[in-house]
């Protein structure tokens, strides 16, 4: 079953590479340059890995039957934390620590008013998402803060063969993989999903449960605030991280994940941010017009969508039968 | 609508800080003063939503003490309806004249009709209103984009040789500057038909959008000569893709861009951008210039350009020392 919706995904995945490959012949091509692999495969691994690590947060948060909409202002906020004070004389080190320090402290705010308070996770994390950008901007004082730091420029523009941003993202996905499928914890998070009050009285700590996803996906959506301020050395409390939720939820949903909770596939997270990605390298590398971008995004994600849905593929399996049988 | 949401709440918390200065003031005379009173103006801003804005900000307040004028200043957190209850506050107050940037550009006519009716004088900064009714407003000071397109296409006119590709970095789709600086540059290497623009794409304005637009330009298109960026920041976030593509900004691939905020003047005296067309915030002592000869009865042009100038290297250089934004 979640390979056959895995399908859909990667057939967009696969067409969106051969479309570039078509207009632009050298796409796939890689070259070592200056000791790290160079290309455009490469640059959507790297420009992917803020999204992908943000919606690896997310796929744990949807499976427990929430949603958290402030990931991008806390990825805002990590930025200008971490730029302040980098500019203010401090190390990078002690910024970046700061900084995952504060997101961890914004998650355990956004868990304590869904699990405490029990306000709804779209109401509890919009009240983040909306006040957190205005935090950002005090923090910046409006401005954007440049800085010049080598080590802080590594975590978003540096590499080691493959870009470091990737990495990170990609030993946080398999380090969700091992803990989630090698122990019970992502059954009881699924169990959490699908019933949260059963699964209370069966003796699963829900409420312990959803408020360690949140403040994971706000630690999640720091290093991914660094990545993105790192990529270009500054931050810009207004517009680092801005529209990163929708992209990370769709991430989740492209991958198979339903938003009404339970089941959840990691892979498919995985795959779903990676043909956002590269659905925006494709915009700009094939030449689409960029007042018809929206809609070629809109369009792909839709189709994408109606294939996957359990109808459609209904519909699409019933023909085909068909065809078998007048063969035969 | 959640970005103008996001957007309004910064501003709310902004302006608390700046919230604090004005105070009420004597009472104004009413009408148009004579020219030994002092002028109070009622000044409404769009917001704080960039440092451009706040540079601007604070010119018009620096601008107003600096000249003698008493100035009554309305944040309106990117509300239009917070605008209009501003304007129609200011004339209550009777102040001697009303200038503001409007955040939309229709909706106007009702508000600036009262003004009209109580004989004060409005001025229009930095952007425009879309109304039939001219005289709703004296005059309009602020930048012409299409303008500032001319200057930077008329750059690479001037310095290039030979077939030339060009490739260009937009600003936010539909928004009047990136349209405008668009045409102008166009309009300008017309001239030249070996200049061509190969790719243009919109990196929304910031330096993220810059960089992963010129990354993909580096890997589709061979042999850039030319960057066109309608802001600064667009053009840094190319800078850091052409360094990491292995050649140099400046020299191998030159950049062109349109702002000349301190971060791009920095790197235009570094030599990594070749030509900056100033988009001047500073507008203050046009402004007050402008409210005097108002307020005194003076015919004013329906439209003055704010002073803009353009830098090459070696005039960033010598100015980056006082640059204000």
């Amino acid at each position: 079953m979640s390979a056959n919706r895995l399908l859909w995904p990667l057939a967009a995945l696969a067409a969106l590479i051969v479309l570039n490959v078509v207009v632009t012949p050298s796409f796939l091509e890689l070259r070592f340059q200056d000791g790290h692999l160079f290309g455009s495969t490469v640059d959507i691994l790297r420009n992917g890995a803020p999204t992908l690590l943000i919606a690896l947060g997310m796929t744990l948060v949807i499976a427990t039957r929430g949603i958290d909409l402030s990931v991008g202002a806390i990825a805002a906020i990590a930025a200008a934390v971490a730029c302040t004070h980098i500019a203010s004389g401090g190390d990078a080190i002690t910024a970046m620590l700061l900084a995952l320090g504060l997101s961890a402290l914004l998650g355990v705010w956004n868990g304590f008013l869904v699990t405490v308070v029990g306000i709804q996770p779209i109401i509890a994390t919009l009240v983040l998402m909306i006040a957190g950008r205005g935090l950002a901007m005090l923090l910046t004082e409006g401005q954007i803060i440049t800085v010049s730091d080598d080590l802080y420029s590594q975590v978003g523009a540096g590499f080691l063969v493959l870009p470091i941003a990737i990495l990170i993202s990609l030993a946080a996905l398999a380090g969700v993989a091992l803990l989630t499928r090698r122990t019970a914890l992502g059954m009881l998070i699924e169990a959490v999903g699908v019933n949260p009050e059963a699964s209370r009285l069966a003796g699963v700590r829900s409420r312990t449960i959803v408020w360690t996803v949140y403040v994971f996906i706000a630690v999640c959506s720091g290093v991914a605030g660094l990545m993105i301020s790192s990529n270009v050395n500054s931050a810009d409390a207004n517009n680092i991280g801005l529209w990163i939720e929708m992209d990370a939820i769709l991430a989740v949903v492209i991958g198979g994940t339903s938003l009404a909770g339970g089941r959840y596939s990691l892979v498919g997270t995985l795959i779903g941010a990676l043909v956002i990605q590269t659905l925006t390298t494709t915009v700009y590398t094939i030449g689409v017009p960029p007042n018809v971008t929206l809609v070629f995004k809109a369009v792909v994600v839709i189709a994408v969508c109606l294939l996957q849905s359990p109808r459609s593929a209904a519909l699409l399996r019933r023909p085909a039968r068909a065809e078998e049988v007048a063969a035969r | 609508m959640l970005r103008t949401i996001t957007a309004a709440v910064g501003a709310v918390l902004l302006s608390t800080l700046a919230a604090c200065g004005g105070g009420d003031g004597a009472a104004a005379p009413g009408g148009a003063a004579q020219g030994d009173d002092r002028i109070t103006m009622g000044f409404s801003q769009v917001g704080a939503e960039s440092g451009w804005r706040t540079a601007n900000t604070k010119s018009i307040q620096e601008a107003a003490a600096a000249a003698g004028v008493e100035l009554k200043f309305s944040d309106a957190q990117q509300k239009q309806e917070n605008q209009i209850k501003a304007i129609r506050s200011f004339i209550q107050q009777k102040v001697d004249v009303i200038a503001f940037s409007p955040v939309v550009e229709t909706g106007w006519d009702t508000v600036l009709l009262e003004a009209k009716r109580a004989d004060i004088p409005v001025i229009l900064t930095d952007r425009a209103i879309d109304s039939e009714d001219t005289s709703l407003y004296k005059t309009f000071l602020g930048s012409d984009f299409v303008e500032e397109g001319r200057k930077a296409g008329q750059w690479v006119v001037d310095n290039t040789q030979g077939a030339v590709t060009v490739v260009e970095l937009q600003g936010t789709t539909g928004a009047a500057p990136a349209i405008d600086r668009k045409t102008g540059f166009e309009e300008v290497i017309a001239a030249r038909p070996d200049i061509k623009i190969v790719a243009t794409q919109s990196g929304d304005f910031t330096r993220s959008g810059g960089k992963q637009v010129m990354e993909a330009f580096l890997k589709s298109t061979p042999d850039i000569d030319v960057v066109y960026a309608h802001n600064d920041d667009m053009g840094l976030g190319a800078i850091e893709a052409i360094k990491a593509a292995g050649k140099k900004p400046g020299t191998d691939i030159k950049i062109v861009t349109v702002d000349a905020v301190k971060d791009g003047m920095t790197a235009l005296a570094n030599g990594e951008i070749n030509f900056i067309v100033e988009c001047n915030p500073l507008l203050g002592e046009q402004l007050m210039d402008l409210a005097a000869k108002v307020v005194a009865g003076e015919e004013v042009p329906a439209r003055v350009v704010t002073e803009e100038t353009t830098f090459t290297p070696e005039q960033a250089k010598a100015v980056l020392p006082e640059r204000q934004y």
